[in-house]
Parts: C-alpha cells; structure tokens; sequence
C-alpha cells in the first residue's frame, strides 16, 4: 500500500520520458507546392443543386485551376466572407469547390439557401479528417490549386477583397498565362 | 555589467544553497549546533542575494538593455513601463527566476517567523527547502540563463507577446507561483517529518499558515487566470479544462485535501502519513504544473523537442524530488502511527469523506490532461481530452462533496449523530428545495445539472449559516450573548464559514451563468439593434483607435433598457505590429444582477461586422465567490494561535484587551 503513490509516480515518469523522444508532428502548413492530399468526400445532403456532387482529388486535376474553400454553417467568418465568394462565383474566376468542414448536412444546406451558393462541388467532411489532412486549423480557410492538384496558396480567415486583389487573382491569372507565379502566400 | 553581477549572485546561491541542504541535515543527525544554526542564515543570505539577480534582471529590462539576450528576446522600447517590468517574467527565464525568487524568500520567512520550531525541525526543513533550490538553481544556471548575452546586440528588441500585455495577465503568474511555491514550504516540512518520524498536533499547527498562505495566493492566482480568459480571449468563457488550467488546479484541489486533513492531524493526531502524502502530493503536482506550463512544456512536449537538454533536465528534476520523496514516504511512513481513533460518523470521517473525494477529482483531472500525452506515447494517436470529460466526470464528484460541507462542521469529533444533525439542517434543507422549485419554475425543460446546482448552492449557505448561527446560539440566546460569541469565535471558524459560504456562492454562479446565459452571434451593420434578454444592443458602428503600440478597431455599442441608453460598450480587435498578433479585448459591463459582455470581430462597412454579445446573468459570483473563498483563507491564517510568539491560551485578561486594540 505505502508504494503505491511510488509505482504510480514511476509510471507517469516512464510515460514523460517516452513523450521525451517523440518528434511532434510538423503542423502540415508546408503543403504549399505540394500536391493535395489523397481523399474522395461524398456530395453534400438535400443540397439545392442540379449536379449536387462530392468532391475528390482527381475532380482538382482536369488541367483547370480552381479554389478550394473549407467553411460550415456555424463559422461566423464564413458569413462575412460569402458575399464576397458569390460575387467571385458569378464573375467566374474559377471553379469554387468546397469542403464542408464538421456540419450538419442540414445546417448547410440551409445556410447555402439563405446566403447563396457559390460552390461547385462541395464534399461534406463531417468528421474533419479529410481537412485536417489539409491542414486545416480553424475555418474559413481558402486554398488555391493549380490543374494538376497542386497547392500554390492558403489563406487563413475571411477572404478580404484585399486578399483576392492582392493574392488569389494574381495567381489565377499567372496560372491562365501559363507563367510561373511570383506571389507570396 | 549588471548582467553578469546578476549571474554571478545566483552562482553564489547555489554555492550556499549546497550548503543549505547538507550541512544542517548532517547537524541535526549528529548533534552539531554550528551546523544546526547555520541553515536560516544560510535561507536568508539566499533570500537577498536571489532578490538581488532578480533586480538586475528587472533593471535590463526597465533600461531596455538589449544586449542581454533575454531582453531582447522579449522586449521592446515602446512598450509601457508596467509590461517592461511584468515582462521579466513573461517568458521562461524569467518565470523561472521568479520561481526561484518566491522560493527562497518562502525560505527566508521560514528562517525569520519559524523560530518558535524546534531547532532541529527547522534546520530540516530549510535543508530540505534548499534542495528544491539547488535543482532549481541547476536548471537556471545550465539550460536557461536569463543573463546570456548576445553579439551583435540588436537596435530594438522582438516584443512580448501582446496576449500577455493585460494587467490581469501580468499578476497572474507572480500569484500563481506563490500559491505553486508556498506548498514547497509543506512539502519541506513532510520530508522532516519523515525524517524525524514524528509528527504530532504541533507539527500540524506549524504547516497550517503555510498552507493556507500558499492555498490563498493560488486561489487568487485560478481566479485570475480564469477572469483574464473571460474578458481576453472574447469567447465568454471562464474555464475551458486546459492542459494548462488544469496544471494550475490539480495542486489546488490537493492542497485544499491537505488543509483539511491536517486539521484531522492537529486536533486528533489521526491521518499522519496520508497527511504527509498530501503534502509531498500537493508540492509534486506544483512542479509537474510550473513544468507542463512554463515556457509552454505543454505546446510543450514539443518545447522538449526543440530542447532536449532542457526537457532531460526537467525529467530528471522530476524524478530525484518526487521520486525520492515517495521512496522517502514508502520506508518511513510506517513509523507514523495514528493515536486518535474515531468513527466512520465524526467530524473525522467527514474530514475523510472530503479528502477521499478531492483526491479522487486529483486523479480524475491528472488522468484527463495526461492522457493524451500517454496515448501520443503508446499508439502515436493525438487526441485531445475536452470539457464533455471533465463535466461529466467531475460533477458527481464534487456534487456530494459540496452536499457534504454542509453537514460535516456540525459533525461531533470521534463519533457524530448524523440524525441529529440532519434535523438541525431541516431549514437548509427547505430551503434547497426552494431552490429547486425556483429553477423548475424558471426552466421547465429539467436540465438536471441546473437543477441540481441550484439545490446543493442554496443547501450549502444555509448550511454554513447554520453552522455559524449555531455557534453564535443566534435567535436562541440574547442578542448580547450572541454577539459576544461573535467576538471569540476564534477566526479559524470564522474563516471556515466564510470560506464555504465561497464555496456556494461560486457554485451559484456557475449554475445560473451556464444555465441562463443567452447568446447572439450575427453580422451587424452600423444602426441596427438586436435585443438579448432584458437588454437591447445597438450598434453604432466601428472607428480605427490608436494605442501606445498597437492599433484597434473599436466597436461601439449602446445598451438600451426600455428604450433608454443606460451605457455604451466598446469592444476592440487590437492589431499589435511587434510581434505580429491581434488581440480581442472584450467589452463588459459585469453586475451583480448579469454581465453585459460584447466582442466585435471580421468585417468592414459594406459587408457589416461579426458581433457576439452576452447577456451573462451572476456569471461575475464565480469570482466573487472565488474571492470569498481566499477571504475565508486570510481570516484562518490570522488566527491567533498562528502567530508568532502566541501563547496557546492567552488569560482573559489580555484577549479583552486584544479585542479593544483591534476595535
């Protein structure tokens, strides 16, 4: 009984010094320049949509570039951002795809059909994986990938018209020029 | 210059604090008076000489010497005065100074009010305090010294991180470590015991005021912590079960178990050795806190990483103090047998039952927030242990503690008449269901968690008062009587009633708080309005406001009540240059009645702003009862029989006189 506190202690200080050795995993924020990460997500519920589809890998690899924007229904941020994508939707900048990042699939749809719906694909990511495979710390965040599937840009937060001006349509339109991209992400 | 004079005093106070916990040890087990004596000399030479680095430290600062790495490091010419100065210690040299400092001063205080101890005691423990510093000492001098220099030294210095530039943030960690560091002074004392394998009554008379001195501190220190969350971070919330809360709250939770046993110790010579483990406990958990916190040991495992000297050193560290400690317990606790026996109904068992329950909510806290670290170590699997955890783990923990409080202080010792108690408390217990009726009646739905909390709020002050009144004989004796009663209640049992009634207060608080809160998260656009509960916010837009070194953007809100302006609001989202941060300061106007709490967030004029406003009902009771609860703490530890050179029983002669002084 009296070494009881003593093997409880020795167990916390073998598990510290395990913890010691490991190497914490980098924060993926380095896949810019990298291609996008494997993942095939379903189509978003009762989406008000014609060709209401999910959204893979393979579906940012038609030789377009395009943006991928995670957001969900209860991200404040995303409210104010979304005017901002449905102009860009209209002007047809690029193809819009979206991950809809642990949400009810009737939240969504309802938060798309009183603010408007921008998107092309949407792939609903209820649990987060597929975007913490991205990377993804906090929503909205908004990427930005070439034709092949690769990522040139990220942005953290609400897009700003300063960003797109600044950032986003540079990039598109050196892409569109076939020229390789100065801009700093 | 001054840098190296500061170095150069914390090499010659690890030389004296080798000194410290050899020697008088060595003395007290052969009977050498030399050595015995030399121990609080030794604890206040260290005291000035710690005090000394501590200024020199502080003094790079306030010039902005930025050839000192540390300074640099952390500072910066524009910020104000008030954050040069709290920014030595905002980092991990400097928290580690500070660390060191309040420890040896703790040392000093022992050498200076401790001399009514025994000599050998006291020679003792300030051996076993300077042990504690020579490890920590070690630490500062090989892995973190805050007088490096560095060449070329740089024109302007990288700035402390805006979050940490709040008052409330700057007086939390100096709280924090004399409630973390003041149970050192336990711990020191529980190594002696075992050592000596005596401990009796005065023993446990003599560690009260420590503890109950590092109890406050860290209870003001949570308290803090907790308030600087609710207005900071802008999420409304006041706790959120992080790693590094929850670093801060297991020492609390184990020091309150200590206190409360060590009563047991001093009135009934009972709970010895479970009393001295409490102590070595409390002391382990600080250290484990101060580690898992500072300089982020926390985002931290990964602190390690990125220093594996750093990382080995605090390990081992860790294990020659706890680990040698519970070796120290495993062979000399037997030793410690128990004189008083007593029932499982007693004031004793209630003491018990407290003391099973918090150690039990210890274990449970310790287990959530090293879970992750384990699981991380065993699968490679990162997981984070969230509030959905600790709520439902630790509700039915503390919900029979607190319905407990009110009926152990009536308890007799030895053997109690629980019935008898039971019918004394037949108001409380009225006046409990009065309050669940109340929040039936407010909220129909049964959230039982409401209803609960609630219950056992009201149970728990009108138990205390009970308690008290009881005392007092109020309502049952002239009121003459009852008042000069009031007068000799020692201020221990003041303390106690008051202390509990903190108790009640806080869990009030919290229950109406969560339960009545109403929210509303929205996108505004200047001239709208929007009502949350009583109170209707109107926007009136958001203005660019410049500060010493930052800007904001401020937002401003009036706050209607019927149609009337009763106040304004003005949140702010501040953008610091140096380091590149943003801050939200949340604007609030706390009552006793609700807080008013806005914060203003993304946005701009076309689109409007991201907004959440609060209407909080008694969510400002959690720290008031916080407060009370550390007031209970102050009336305790003033107690006469705690101070120095206080006679046990002081003839009635001078106690009117004393009464007199103090009117």
């Amino acid at each position: 009984m009296r070494f009881l506190p003593l093997l409880v202690f020795i167990v916390i200080g073998i598990g510290l010094a395990v913890g010691l050795t490991l190497n914490p995993r980098e924060i993926p924020s380095a896949l810019i320049g990298k291609p996008a990460p494997d993942f095939a997500l379903p189509a978003l519920e009762g989406r008000a949509k014609a060709d209401n589809q999910g959204l893979s890998k393979t579906d940012l690899q038609t030789g377009q570039p395009s943006l991928v924007n995670v957001f969900a229904s209860w991200c404040l941020p995303c409210r104010v951002e979304h005017p901002l994508l449905n102009q860009l939707a209209r002007e047809g900048i690029a193809p819009i795809h979206a991950l809809n990042y642990k949400d009810q699939p009737r939240d969504a749809t309802r938060w798309l059909n009183e603010l408007g719906d921008p998107f092309s694909r949407i792939g609903a990511d209820k649990d987060g994986r597929v975007s913490i495979d991205w990377g993804v710390y906090g929503v909205p965040e908004t990427f930005v990938v070439d034709g092949k599937g690769e990522i040139l840009c990220r942005h953290v937060g609400a897009l700003t018209e300063h960003d797109v001006e600044t950032k986003i349509r540079p990039i598109l339109n050196d892409l569109k020029a076939g020229r390789e991209s100065r801009v700093k992400c | 210059m001054i840098a190296e004079w500061g170095h150069f005093a914390l090499i010659l106070t690890l030389a004296l604090a080798v000194a410290q916990s050899s020697l008088p040890l060595i003395g007290a087990a052969r009977g050498i008076p030399q050595w015995i004596n030399m121990a609080p000399t030794a604890a206040i030479g260290q005291g000035l000489l710690v005090s000394f680095a501590f200024g020199c430290l502080t003094y790079a600062y306030v010039t902005s010497d930025f050839s000192v790495a540390n300074v640099a490091e952390n500072s910066h010419t524009l910020k104000p005065m008030l954050y040069k100065i709290t920014g030595v210690w905002g980092n991990h040299e400097g928290s580690l100074l500070l660390w060191l400092l309040i420890l040896v001063l703790f040392g000093a205080a022992v050498a200076i009010f401790g001399r009514q101890l025994p000599d050998t005691l006291r020679a003792r423990v300030l051996a076993v305090q300077g042990m504690v510093g020579v490890g920590f000492l070690l630490f500062i001098l090989l892995t973190s010294n805050p007088f490096d220099r560095i060449i070329p030294m740089p024109v302007e210095g990288k700035g402390l991180n805006p979050l940490l530039q709040d008052p409330g943030l700057a007086f939390h960690p100096p709280f924090l470590y004399l409630g973390y560091v003041g149970f050192s002074v336990a711990f020191s004392f529980a190594i002696a015991a075992l050592i000596e394998g005596r401990v009796d009554p005065a023993w446990a008379r003599w560690v009260r005021p420590w503890t109950l001195t590092a109890w406050i501190f860290l209870t003001i220190g949570i308290a803090m912590g907790s308030w600087w969350a609710y207005y900071e971070l802008g999420w409304g919330g006041w706790w959120f079960w992080d790693p590094v809360e929850n670093a801060s709250f297991m020492p609390w939770l184990a020091g309150t178990a200590l206190l409360h046993s060590a009563i047991v110790v001093e009135k009934r010579e009972a709970l010895k050795s479970w009393t001295v483990l409490l102590a070595i406990v409390t002391f382990s958990l600080s250290l484990l806190g101060t580690f898992l916190v500072r300089s982020g040991v926390l985002n931290s495992v990964h602190a390690f990483a990125t220093d594996p000297a750093r990382g080995l050193f605090i390990l081992l560290f860790l294990c020659a103090t706890v680990g040698g400690s519970l070796t120290l317990y495993a062979w000399r606790a037997p030793k410690l047998s128990a004189v008083g026996l007593f029932a499982p109904v007693s004031r004793e068992g209630a003491l018990v039952l407290n003391n099973m329950l918090l150690a039990v909510a210890t274990g449970a806290v310790l287990l959530g927030t090293l879970y992750p670290l384990a699981l991380d170590a065993i699968s490679g699997q990162k997981v984070s242990v969230g509030p959905a955890y600790f709520n439902s783990v630790f509700v039915p923990i503390m919900a029979p503690l607190c319905a407990a409080i009110a009926v152990g202080p009536l308890l007799a010792w030895k053997r109690g008449d629980l019935s008898a108690v039971l019918t004394r408390l037949k108001a409380a217990g009225l006046l409990a269901i009065v309050g669940l009726l109340l929040a039936l009646w407010l909220r129909g739905d049964g959230a039982w968690l409401s209803l609960l909390g609630l219950c056992l709020g009201f149970w728990l002050i009108a138990g205390s008062l009970t308690e008290w009144a009881s005392r007092l004989k109020l309502f049952a004796a002239p009121i003459g009587e009852s008042l000069s009663r009031a007068r000799n209640l020692p201020r221990s049992a003041w303390g106690m009633t008051v202390a509990h009634l903190g108790v009640g207060l806080l869990i009030l608080g919290i229950t109406v708080s969560e339960t009545w809160q109403i929210e509303k998260q929205l996108v505004m656009q200047p001239g709208q309005s929007v009502q949350v509960g009583p109170v209707e916010y109107r926007f009136i837009g958001v203005q660019t406001v410049r500060g010493p070194n930052y800007t904001a953007l401020q937002g401003r809100f009036e706050l209607l009540r019927n149609g009337r302006v009763v106040d304004i609001l003005a949140p702010s989202q501040r953008r610091y240059p140096q380091p590149p941060m943003e801050t939200t300061e949340a604007a609030i106007r706390p009552s006793l009645v609700a807080d008013l709490y806005a914060v203003v967030g993304e946005g701009d004029a076309q689109r409007g702003w991201a907004v959440r406003l609060y209407w909080k009902p008694m969510v400002s009771w959690i720290w008031l009862g916080s407060l009370v609860m550390a007031f209970g703490g102050v009336l305790s530890v003033s107690d006469r029989r705690h101070r120095v050179g206080a006679p046990r029983k002081a003839p009635a002669k001078s106690a009117k006189a004393h009464t007199a002084a103090a009117e």
